[in-house]
């Protein structure tokens, strides 16, 4: 469990975390999105003691980290930038770390094989390829066998045998009931592992969802209907929860809240013709690309600015 | 979480998870098999321990060849088994205030200190056990430098003007404190490196402190040069170990405290900014 209470950070003029507020929990994979400079490094840092928020707390299962007794065991982390000496070999990089803690040798050898490093464990780090560093700072993050395992970018430089591996990982690891957050900046992955979505923009929170929501609130599944008697359509098809909307002159319709096979069937029963029916169904990338546009746009006009704000607060 | 640690407190008996906790001595240990598991350490210590060695025999030859040809400057002339044997003291205070600086700087550059720290994140117990490590591998290099030093560089003038034995008065004395003055410039090498983060930067203020600012406090006004001269830490350290001692130096004893206080400072604005500053 991650609880951050309007965390801020700033480094001199520049707001990287803006009173960021968001709790994470347990059992489930929480995906932690939002464009380059999002300021997504920079929370995770402060989660495990690296950066001091400049006001607001962030604290994991209760504590703040640096007060637990075995760090380690309550927040495995993979932070973003290498965190290796290269001149030491993967297998010395483990042990000095497990050493601190009391981490026996086995669970040492345990997370090189679950990281797939048996092979290369002896040799010097500073070889490694970008996909071997990862794995190394993953087999890092788990030494602690932590209740809370926190990734940045983890699949940054993994070929696709590595992607799917790390996917599985962190279902697995959910499915154990331990927390996991995991950062991203490619919607499209998180869409494939994250059940739970917090989404960052310029330091600022601007949406903390579940996919679906995410979806949902981004416009839903729209069905375009093109037909003879659009007035009339619009009338039949009229009730709780049903948007529709089209140009007058126009033939077309954008209907949402319906199915289109609902609105097929309500059509043929009032006998109106129908030229087209087509579901278009809004993906969660372009959702993330609409709450990170206005995100982007804040700056630039004060109708940007209400925006981000409203969504703040529906979220 | 709340059910995960309900069950471990339910069930005492058997701990779904091993209790793992941090100490000073495991921070310690950790601190040890790093120093020992880059290839970097054993170059630098086999160089600290080969200018000690291989300089101090050098001058001890030189000597006792220049006493045969009678064509010697007076300063050298008057030199002792001591002082001739601890001639590489010089090179080897760099060779292992560079390990210090290495030890820790190294891990700023090449971005291990965020594992290092976010597995401690008290952080102030890896400024001491590093610290403390490099400060006593460095004391024993370098004792076991002198002692091999003076071994052989005194059965090299033995006869001469300059011999002396171990049994001669203040010279173990000399021998264990230039051991200890190595120990403490690795650790004020370990302090400046965690100060200023980098390694460039630790190695010119280690060699600046060291060699040069003795040389530009000859330009001060000459009683002022004798005031704060003998201070300096590598002055502070030559009587420590200097089988003689004139107005213009300390006593050894005062040496010792003047140096611990150098190195009390180094470590106290390492600590200062390790807790201080991001990383």
């Amino acid at each position: 469990m991650i609880d951050a209470r309007q965390l801020t950070k700033r480094y001199g003029e520049k707001t990287a975390v803006d009173g960021l507020e968001f709790v994470v929990k347990p059992g489930t994979v929480t995906g932690f999105l939002g464009p380059n400079g999002a300021g997504k490094s920079t929370t995770m840092r402060m989660v495990v003691g690296l950066d001091a928020p400049t006001s607001g707390s962030v604290t994991v299962n209760g504590h703040r980290y640096g007060r637990h007794r075995a760090p380690l065991q309550e927040v495995g982390a993979l932070l973003e930038a290498k965190s290796i000496h290269p001149g030491r070999s993967a297998y010395h990089h483990l042990r000095a770390l497990a050493l601190t803690h009391g981490i026996p040798r086995r669970r040492v050898e345990e997370v090189v094989d679950i990281a797939g490093l048996s092979g290369v464990a002896r040799k010097r780090a500073g070889s490694f390829s970008l996909g071997m560093g990862q794995r190394l700072g993953i087999a890092a993050a788990l030494l602690g066998d932590p209740q809370t395992v926190m990734l940045d970018e983890p699949v940054n430089g993994l070929d696709p045998e590595g992607v799917l591996w790390i996917r599985n990982l962190l279902t697995s690891l959910a499915e154990e009931g331990r927390t996991v957050f995991v950062s991203s900046h490619l919607m499209s992955e998180m869409a494939l592992v994250a059940d739970h979505l917090i989404v960052v923009g310029r330091g600022r929170l601007l949406a903390d969802t579940t996919v679906r929501d995410l979806v949902r609130e981004a416009g839903g599944d729209t069905v375009r209907v093109a037909t003879q008697d659009p007035a009339r359509l619009r009338d039949v098809l009229a009730g709780p929860g049903v948007d529709v909307t089209g140009r007058i002159g126009s033939e077309e319709l954008q209907v949402t809240g319906l199915t289109a096979r609902e609105i097929g069937l309500t059509a043929a029963e009032h006998g109106i013709a129908l030229f087209e029916l087509s579901t278009r169904q809004v993906s969660l990338e372009e959702a993330f690309m609409n709450l990170t546009r206005d995100a982007v746009e804040y700056h630039g006009s004060t109708t940007g600015t209400r925006t981000v704000e409203s969504v703040g607060r529906l979220a | 979480m709340s059910t995960l640690t309900a069950a471990t407190e339910a069930a005492p008996t058997a701990p779904a998870r091993p209790a793992y906790r941090v100490t000073g001595r495991r921070v310690l240990a950790s601190e040890w098999a790093k120093l020992w598991s880059l290839r970097s350490t054993w170059i630098t210590l086999g160089l600290g321990l080969l200018f000690l060695v291989a300089f101090g025999l050098i001058a001890a030859g030189r000597y006792k060849s220049g006493l045969g040809s009678g064509r010697m400057d007076r300063d050298f002339a008057r030199s002792t088994a001591v002082s001739l044997s601890l001639f590489g003291t010089n090179f080897a205070q760099l060779a292992l205030g560079f390990l210090g600086v290495l030890v820790t700087a190294g891990e700023y550059s090449t971005g291990m200190i965020r594992s290092t720290l976010a597995a401690v994140p008290r952080r102030l117990p890896v400024l001491w056990s590093k610290a403390a490590v490099l400060g006593l591998v460095a004391l024993v290099i370098g004792t076991i430098g002198v002692f091999v030093a003076f071994l052989f560089g005194s059965r090299i003038v033995a006869g001469t003007p300059a011999g002396m034995d171990f049994s001669h008065a203040g010279v173990l004395r000399s021998l264990l404190g230039a051991g200890l003055y190595l120990g403490l410039v690795g650790v004020i090498g370990t302090a400046l490196g965690s100060l200023l983060r980098s390694v460039a930067g630790g190695i010119s203020v280690l060699v600046a402190a060291l060699m040069l600012i003795p040389g530009l406090v000859t330009l001060l006004p000459s009683s002022w040069q004798d005031d704060i001269s003998p201070c300096l830490p590598s002055n502070a350290g030559e009587s420590m170990f200097a089988l003689t001692h004139d107005a213009t130096s300390l006593p050894p004893g005062a040496g010792l405290l003047v140096l611990l206080g150098w190195t009390a400072l180094a470590l106290s604005g390492a600590a200062y900014r390790l807790l201080r500053s991001d990383v």
